[in-house]
């Protein structure tokens, strides 16, 4: 019997010719992520071990993204941790506020993380990475503080569900809203322990971002991690970038699949996930009248240069409505200057929209965009929990980039369709 | 030490880590502050009133979202001696056997149990008692090799001896 990528992958870092779901493995990692909430504990656990140095200074990455540029004297303490640890132990991908990033959008950016790869990150939406062909995964800092220490993580083999999305996507449909759409499909715990792989005609016409928001979402489904196979597109994005060798899996023909999952894209609307969870999706036009006070673009995922494009393409020559307040947060410095560069800024911040310094902020009610009690958002992020992005009797609803960038047009989740007809 | 007996909070289904501890108070690593928010959007007498050795209830999918491993801290901190769920999210289940925080999946124990109730778990035995009830389940067994983490105290003893690193 054949084997998946996720399989293959896993086993070339474990040194075995051939592996299957449900075994438990040691596998080599290629890179290990913290960030300024993850890595202070990791740290302290690492300093608990005894060792004197880390595995591999070039093989881990220190983001401070969640609360910087800091919010507070003991987000500044945190940060400081990060730090020191990285001047002490020489780390080479430790990235200061002004040169840094949201991890996710930033380590593909950089191409070190790669096809190919396994890399675990002390953040659950290192899942993100698959879209490029890696095993990625989310874990906890003691997980960071070991692997920091042996440049080994121990996991189960997951079983995987085959994911074949066919048929052609309607407009204003992309990433987002087949990867909430699917959640809807599955529940929070659809894909629970388990690997998501992502294929099909409509997927292979998805752009290396899109992918990266699917990705990125695997875990709101419970999976373990989310994987395209590597293809043009994929060499297209990781070609000019690569820090280091890479190598593209595919699964077998006769590969074992736990589930296989058949989707038509073409009856798909623009998604919006109701509080407070990301299952909660409908189609744009099952929402109902939905006003909302904040909308809030960016995230690990949706912060990339085609969700500004998306948005910027909606906001063109329009104005946020007077009771919302609309907030965009480029996932790193480099998505921000081609954003400039293209005359995207100038858009949302002509349309009334305020624009920020990377950061994860919102997102988790951090920073940037707290909701007041009975306040409504819609996000282009990845959770709607209760108090996610502030007061417990707050709520945020979850959309792509243009259903977000209709909404703050008009006050109401919106869809695209209609903001743009009226304009045209 | 492998037999916990405690009063259970009972939570439902999907618990995810926002709702364990939210993200407004991931600026310290500090268990007793921690603690002190602990499922406090969920239920905000829980810090208050939750005593030593209580037992945590939860229905399917228990610690969904997020990596932080500040949640089964915050449990721990608050003094909870024991997490039983119908099923756990990866993250949190690995961060809980990885910190030493023992859990336990058991659909059977988490359908009926009520607020109050007394259970009793013999991790070793992989037995759940719901005293109150007076009613005896079977617990799912961990492999051999998650055994050997919490043996070692957690998964920082277990690299200690790989390593070779002090004890």
């Amino acid at each position: 019997m054949g084997m998946t990528i996720t399989e293959k992958i896993l086993a070339k870092h474990a040194g075995r010719q051939k592996l299957e779901a449900g075994e438990l493995i040691n596998a080599k990692v290629d890179m290990v992520l913290g960030n300024d909430v993850t890595a202070p504990l990791a740290i302290q656990e690492f300093e608990r071990i005894g060792v004197k140095t880390v595995f591999d200074p070039a093989k881990i990455a220190l983001v401070p993204d969640h609360f910087t540029p800091n919010k507070d004297i003991q987000s500044a303490e945190q940060a400081k941790i990060m730090r020191e640890f990285a001047r002490r132990h020489d780390i080479v991908h430790y990235f200061e506020v002004g040169r840094m990033g949201i991890e996710h959008c930033l380590l593909p950016e950089l191409g070190i993380v790669l096809p190919g790869h396994v890399v675990i990150g002390a953040d659950s939406h290192t899942c993100t990475y698959g879209a490029l062909g890696a095993f990625a995964t989310g874990v906890g800092s003691t997980d960071m503080a070991a692997a920091m220490a042996t440049g080994e993580a121990w996991f189960r083999v997951p079983e995987t569900i085959l994911f074949v999305y066919r048929g052609e996507l309607k407009p204003w449909v992309s990433g987002k809203d087949l990867i909430l759409y699917t959640i809807g499909l599955i529940g929070v715990d659809g894909a629970r322990y388990m690997s998501m792989e992502f294929t099909g005609e409509a997927i292979e016409g998805l752009s290396q971002d899109a992918r990266f928001t699917m990705a990125n979402m695997a875990i709101e489904a419970g999976a373990k991690n989310g994987i395209f196979i590597p293809d043009a597109v994929t060499e297209n994005y990781v070609r000019q970038r690569a820090k280091g060798n890479y190598e593209f899996y595919v699964s077998d023909p006769d590969a074992h699949y736990k589930k296989v999952i058949e989707i038509d894209v073409s009856g798909i609307e623009p998604q919006v996930a109701f509080p407070h969870l990301p299952e909660n999706a409908r189609g744009i036009g099952d929402v109902g009248e939905v006003a909302v006070d904040q909308v809030v673009i960016g995230s690990c995922t949706n912060g990339r240069i085609e969700d500004l494009e998306i948005a910027a393409s909606i906001l063109q020559g329009k104005t946020v409505a007077a009771n919302v307040r609309l907030i965009v947060i480029p996932g790193t410095q480099a998505i921000y200057l081609e954003a400039l560069n293209q005359g995207l800024i100038e858009i949302f911040i002509n349309a009334g929209a305020a624009v920020s310094t990377p950061t994860c902020g919102p997102c988790l009610g951090g920073h940037m965009g707290i909701l007041a009690k009975g306040e409504r958002a819609v996000a282009t992020t990845n959770r709607n929990f209760v108090g996610r992005m502030g007061h417990p009797e707050s709520e945020v609803y979850l959309s792509g980039p243009a259903v977000a960038a209709a909404s703050a047009v008009t006050g109401y989740i919106t869809s695209p369709q209609d903001v743009v007809k009226e304009g045209a | 030490m492998n037999v916990f007996q405690g009063k259970t909070w009972v939570f439902g289904d999907d618990i995810d880590t926002d709702a364990i501890i939210p993200a407004r108070y991931l600026t310290t690593q500090d268990p007793k502050i921690l603690a002190a928010h602990c499922m406090e959007d969920a239920e905000p007498d829980f810090p208050k009133k939750v005593q030593p050795g209580d037992i945590i209830v939860g229905g399917k999918n228990f610690g969904c979202g997020s990596s932080r491993e500040h949640a089964p801290i915050a449990i721990s901190g608050a003094g909870v001696s024991l997490v039983i769920a119908e099923s756990f999210a990866r993250i949190f289940f690995r961060n809980a056997i990885n910190i030493g925080l023992p859990i336990v999946e058991c659909p059977q124990a988490v359908s009926g149990c009520e607020n109050g109730h007394t259970l009793q778990v013999d991790l070793a035995a992989g037995v759940v008692k719901n005293l109150t009830l007076n009613e005896s389940y079977e617990a799912v067994a961990f492999p051999d090799f998650m055994q050997e983490i919490i043996q070692a105290g957690g998964l920082i003893g277990f690299v200690k001896r790989q390593t070779g690193g002090e004890k």
